[in-house]
């Protein structure tokens, strides 16, 4: 080996490599236990036996049986709706109040962006509760109504966000560009902006929509017994103990996770171009 | 810790609202203010409130919510809500500190895909993947089961319904909320500069400790935050993997909305929550302006 004087650094390289292959291996082990989970669970939703311990064969009954299930449809079907109008109303707000703050200096800008992070920073608990005992205060009956303005409150600002970084890579003289060739505000908005913010808008309201369908904290305290949801139902089976057909659930859940990180990722890519 | 974005500091074209800029705002401002800023609001008031015999709220104002907050048995639910916390925190942190550093490091078509294989479980509901460990730890469950083939124990063990398992679920459901966001501050972390402190004779300890921490800290405290704060008030994960044995904060706080009926005092805890959180982000702010100067 010769011996130059880089070389002669304290290890530099052979150490660097040692530490970049050890993170690696480190960087498996932990995908290996976010995943093997998962995994298992899925497997077991094939399983002809009642007990996921021994394999007996392979079988779609569960999903059968979660098919007929009406309690969990009931509850699918509550959600989707609570979540389609919860990501309709963020998508609004969010959108408007990321181009209102981007076009407009508004006094109290930063303390109205502070407000918008809150709810996206604050204990769900917390949230929950401060919401529940205004809903009573208020005389409003928990149920739909009350969901979806508790899971808007939390949604609408991670559209925003998302909104507002496409913003920042926005050519700023877009839109006076739109309004010198004659464009009115809101024509510049939604034939010019609108179409370049499309890609952040449509992630942005797949995150609410995702954020909702899941949300399980705040959903307890302010939804009513008529529209429980199809988390509120998992977590009635989950603690009565093991059930195959939460194994198909959670195979249908985790199917449908992977297309949307997929679909999210593909949008992503397509606005950083 | 990370400043939030100001609004418009990118936007040269930004001018002054008129009554249309104004009128367009107020739907949203007014949704905060009725849904967040109200609400937190009346629970401050009915933190000081009393109930009847029947659970029903009366309005005066008194002190002894709080002082019931600091009674020994619910200062040592805090106290090991705190711990728990913690603990998670700490073990995310070792855990996924690396891995964060490790995808940030690779060349962009291996770390998108290893982005994804994050973003998956991220998105995954929490309850799919508590289930998942409640499988595995039942006592008629897989891990049982098979150390019991293996003859390795001669009956099953009770894995759930202990610390220990209540810590499993915790690490498990936050682990992705860690690494993200070291990710995203060791990717933008400049090679160089880690090359710089190798080249200035630093070893691999000093160039981490001295380097690579200071600026990837950050993601370290988004990390903190967003694992610890939500780690505290859990009571899904806790009540799923805990049982009635390992009572949290985030426990006794429903069951003063469900079972117990005492909303004032649940109110009182909801506020020290509120304190405690409010204190963690201040805490992780000072230390990162102390870091950075």
């Amino acid at each position: 080996m010769k011996l130059s004087p880089i070389a002669k650094r304290p290890l530099l390289p052979t150490g660097l490599r040692l530490l970049n292959w050890s993170l690696g291996a480190w960087t498996a082990l932990v995908f290996l236990f976010l995943y093997l989970p998962i995994a298992v669970l899925v497997f077991y939703s094939f399983n002809t036996s009642k007990l996921n311990v021994v394999w007996e064969g392979f079988t779609f009954k569960w999903y059968a049986a979660l098919a007929e299930n009406t309690p969990l449809l009931g509850a699918l079907k509550n959600s989707l709706i609570i979540a389609t109008i919860a990501t309709i109303l963020s998508v609004l707000i969010g959108t408007v109040g990321a181009w209102l703050l981007h076009r407009y200096r508004y006094r109290f800008a930063r303390s109205i962006q502070t407000l918008v992070c809150i709810p996206m920073i604050m204990p769900e608990i917390v949230m929950g509760i401060s919401l529940l005992i205004l809903f009573t205060v208020s005389q409003l009956e928990l149920g739909f109504t009350t969901v979806i303005l508790a899971h808007v409150t939390f949604c609408f600002p991670f559209v925003l966000v998302a909104v507002q970084a496409r913003l920042h890579g926005l050519d700023p003289a877009l839109e006076e560009a739109a309004l010198d060739l004659g464009a009115t505000p809101l024509k510049a908005f939604l034939l010019v902006i609108m179409p370049c913010l499309l890609p952040a808008v449509i992630s942005g309201g797949l995150m609410a929509f995702t954020l909702s369908l899941d949300e399980y904290i705040i959903t307890v305290f302010t939804n009513g017994l008529e529209s429980r949801t199809l988390p509120q139902e998992v977590f009635g089976l989950a603690r009565k103990g093991l059930n195959p057909m939460l194994n198909a659930l959670s195979a249908v859940f985790i199917v449908t996770t992977v297309a949307f990180v997929i679909f999210s990722e593909y949008l992503r890519r397509l606005a950083a171009r | 810790m990370q400043t939030l974005p100001s609004a418009n500091a990118e936007n040269p074209h930004a001018r002054r609202p008129g009554l249309a800029g104004w009128l367009l705002l107020a739907p949203m401002v007014v949704w905060l203010l009725l849904f967040v800023v109200a609400p937190m609001a009346i629970l401050l008031v009915y933190s000081f409130c009393t109930r009847d015999d029947l659970g029903r709220v009366v309005f005066s104002f008194t002190w002894s919510n709080y002082a019931r907050v600091f009674e020994p048995i619910y200062l040592q639910v805090l106290g090991r809500s705190v711990l728990y916390a913690g603990i998670t925190t700490a073990i995310c942190l070792a855990l996924g500190f690396p891995v964060g550093w490790f995808i940030a490091r690779q060349r962009a078509v291996v770390r998108n895909r290893l982005l994804l294989l994050v973003m998956i479980p991220f998105w995954t509901s929490f309850l799919i993947r508590t289930y998942a460990w409640i499988s595995i730890l039942k006592s008629e469950g897989l891990l049982n089961a098979t150390l019991l083939a293996a003859r390795v124990i001669p009956e099953p063990l009770e894995m759930l319904y202990t610390p220990a398992a209540v810590m499993v679920g915790l690490v498990y459901a936050y682990l992705p909320f860690m690494i993200l966001p070291v990710y995203g501050s060791a990717e933008k972390l400049d090679n160089a500069l880690v090359d710089a402190a190798h080249d200035l004779g630093a070893g691999p300890v000093r160039a981490f400790s001295e380097v690579i921490i200071p600026l990837t800290w950050p993601g370290i405290t988004a990390g903190i935050l967003l694992v610890f704060v939500p780690a505290i008030g859990m009571f899904a994960i806790t009540d799923l993997m805990g049982g009635a044995k390992v009572a949290m904060i985030g426990n006794v706080i429903q069951s003063q909305f469900t079972k117990a009926r005492n909303w004032p005092f649940g109110a009182a805890l909801g506020i020290v929550f509120t304190l405690l959180f409010v204190l963690t982000y201040l805490g992780l702010q000072w230390r990162a302006r102390r870091a950075r100067s």
